[in-house]
């Protein structure tokens, strides 16, 4: 194939991306839009193809790569897609590295000079930090939400100091590597071992539940890795779809920080918060009340009631409630009690975590609804269902002074009933009480959330 | 007057007007997508994998074609899983029509 078809192809496959995203303007379309991606990625393979010679080595490993990532589609829970997105953030950072060292190693093989240029090896530089940030930083991550590592932030004094230090080491390195009239492997070396070193320094000081925000951003690297590559490579393609990728990412960074009312430099320098519940409730002097209830009490105040929002939280995910909450919402509603979900948007541990757990149980989606839609419609409701979910609904959030305020929140306390499903008193991921479980119209039921609603069903 | 730019220069502009591309597209997705929303850009960023490909091509067998190889088939996990994974989250946003029960 001609350089000049090549580069049509590419721009074809380029389109068909931006269409994979435009798809996911609404549920409808969304299909049709990943058909279009997986278009655009088979274009862009085949068309690469005819560029390579090493043909049975490249398909039998794509073959290989084909048959882990289908058994891992199609055996992976819903509950657990946070931790499935951050594992291939990490191989994408991983691969990204590979092909750096395999360009600086064989440039002609990429259509490169044979003495790399200035210009190639500042971007080989990008690619290969950015990447390697991204590999180290998502195992991280994985380990942390998939539960192999506790959630709880590690800090040690001197911290900020010595990722500073390492960062500035690392350009030092890269500039050593650009300088240098022949290939520099020393420096090159040094400073991707850093780039993994910080990887894993930046992401280990920071809690489970800022999760969204990490999880985001490094969605976010994963894209600009990609458009690094593509810029050593000269290859508009790889600079588009590494462009999306790293905008989409960090617009759901953005979106969940906002979500957080907390900056994004706060979010990434880390030490927030801890796994949720395991510090105690610190203790004010007076001895505040609440009131508990049962399951069956509860399912006899939503059967009888005209309407109930269900806020759903981590909590239903850890404790794979979903079917079990679908099931309460069609009795609920054959009962014709108006039922709705009302979904925070950092509820869970990555963004529209929620909706797809409830999309899992075939809840249908216009019965699940955004903070905004439904925030004005708490003051008459009949009754508030939280399952698992704490600082979302902390009404603390709107006290000047409070760690937390500012924060938008879900107007649970706004409800004539409300009902909190948890497994202790203890605090959420902010480490504060909620005035939400004092308040005289709030009934505690305790438990695991799946048990719990699982007895509603049966009392119903 | 093209040929006289360096190609640097055209990537660049490739680069910018993709991000704004990029934003504008994105804040067009529905929060209740988001998760999706990574997964399918989580495959995007697969392409990566073109790179791979050139890096495993040449015919002389030296220790960079084997680190391609390994690239190829990281990129390949990700390019599967994550359209699969996408199509099967999609799926189940489905309209439930024949249950009729909304």
């Amino acid at each position: 194939m001609s350089a000049n078809m090549v580069a049509l192809a590419y721009l074809v496959a380029s389109v068909f991306f931006i269409l994979a995203l435009k798809g996911l303007s609404s549920p409808e379309s969304a299909r049709r839009g990943n058909l279009f991606g997986m278009l655009g990625m088979a274009i862009a393979v085949t068309t690469t193809m005819t560029l390579t010679q090493n043909w049975t080595l490249i398909v039998g490993c794509i073959a290989i790569g084909a048959v882990i990532g289908t058994l891992i589609a199609k055996r992976v829970q819903m509950t657990a897609m946070p931790e499935l997105v951050a594992f291939m953030h990490s191989l994408v950072g991983l691969a990204a590295v590979f092909i750096a060292i395999a360009a600086i190693n064989n440039p002609v093989s990429f259509g490169l000079p044979e003495v790399l240029p200035a210009g190639s090896k500042l971007e080989l530089f990008l690619g290969t930090f950015i990447g390697a940030m991204t590999w180290s930083g998502s195992v991280i991550a994985f380990m942390k939400l998939s539960g192999r590592m506790s959630g709880t932030p590690i800090v040690f004094t001197g911290q900020h100091m010595l990722n500073l230090l390492l960062a500035i080491v690392m350009i030092g390195c890269g500039l050593w590597f650009f300088f240098s009239d022949t290939t520099n492997w020393t420096a090159f070396i040094a400073m991707t071992a850093i780039a993994f070193l910080l990887g894993f320094l930046i992401i280990i000081p920071i809690g489970g539940a800022d999760m969204p925000v990490v999880i985001s951003m490094l969605n976010s690297y994963s894209g600009w890795a990609a458009a690094g590559i593509g810029f050593s490579l000269g290859n508009p393609m790889l600079i588009i779809a590494g462009s999306l990728v790293g905008s989409s990412g960090a617009i759901l960074s953005y979106i969940m920080c906002k979500a957080m009312n907390r900056p994004f430099l706060s979010v990434i320098l880390g030490g927030f918060g801890s796994d949720g519940g395991a510090a105690a409730a610190t203790d004010d002097g007076t001895q505040k009340t609440y009131r508990s209830g049962s399951a069956e009490d509860a399912a006899f105040l939503m059967g009888n009631a005209d309407s109930v929002i269900i806020i759903p939280g981590y909590g239903l995910a850890v404790a794979r409630a979903q079917h079990a909450v679908k099931e309460l919402a069609e009795l609920l509603h054959e009962k014709g009690v108006n039922v709705r979900f009302a979904i925070h948007p950092v509820a869970g541990r990555m963004p529209g975590h929620m909706n797809v757990l409830l999309a899992e149980a075939e809840i249908p989606y216009e019965q699940v609804l955004e903070m905004d839609e439904i925030n004005s419609d708490f003051s008459n409701t009949d009754v508030v269902l939280v399952l698992g979910a704490n600082d979302v609904v902390n009404p603390a959030a709107n006290v000047p002074g409070s760690p937390i305020y500012g924060m938008p929140i879900l107007d649970a306390h706004k409800a004539r009933t409300v009902m909190v499903v948890k497994r202790s008193m203890g605090v959420g991921y902010a480490g504060l009480d909620n005035d939400l479980f004092y308040m005289d119209k709030t009934m505690m039921i305790f438990g695991d959330a799946k048990k719990v609603v699982e007895n509603m069903v049966k009392a119903l | 007057m093209i040929g006289d730019i360096d190609p640097l220069i055209i990537n660049l502009t490739i680069f910018v007007l993709a991000i704004f591309v990029g934003y504008h597209v994105v804040w067009n997705v529905t929060p209740a997508l988001h998760t999706p929303l990574m997964s399918v850009t989580n495959a995007i960023s697969s392409i990566i994998i073109v790179g791979a490909m050139l890096a495993a091509g040449p015919v002389e067998m030296d220790w960079g074609v084997w680190l391609g190889a390994v690239a190829v088939t990281l990129a390949a996990i990700n390019v599967f899983g994550g359209f699969l994974v996408s199509q099967r989250m999609l799926e189940m946003f489905k309209k439930k029509d024949k249950k009729g029960s909304a």
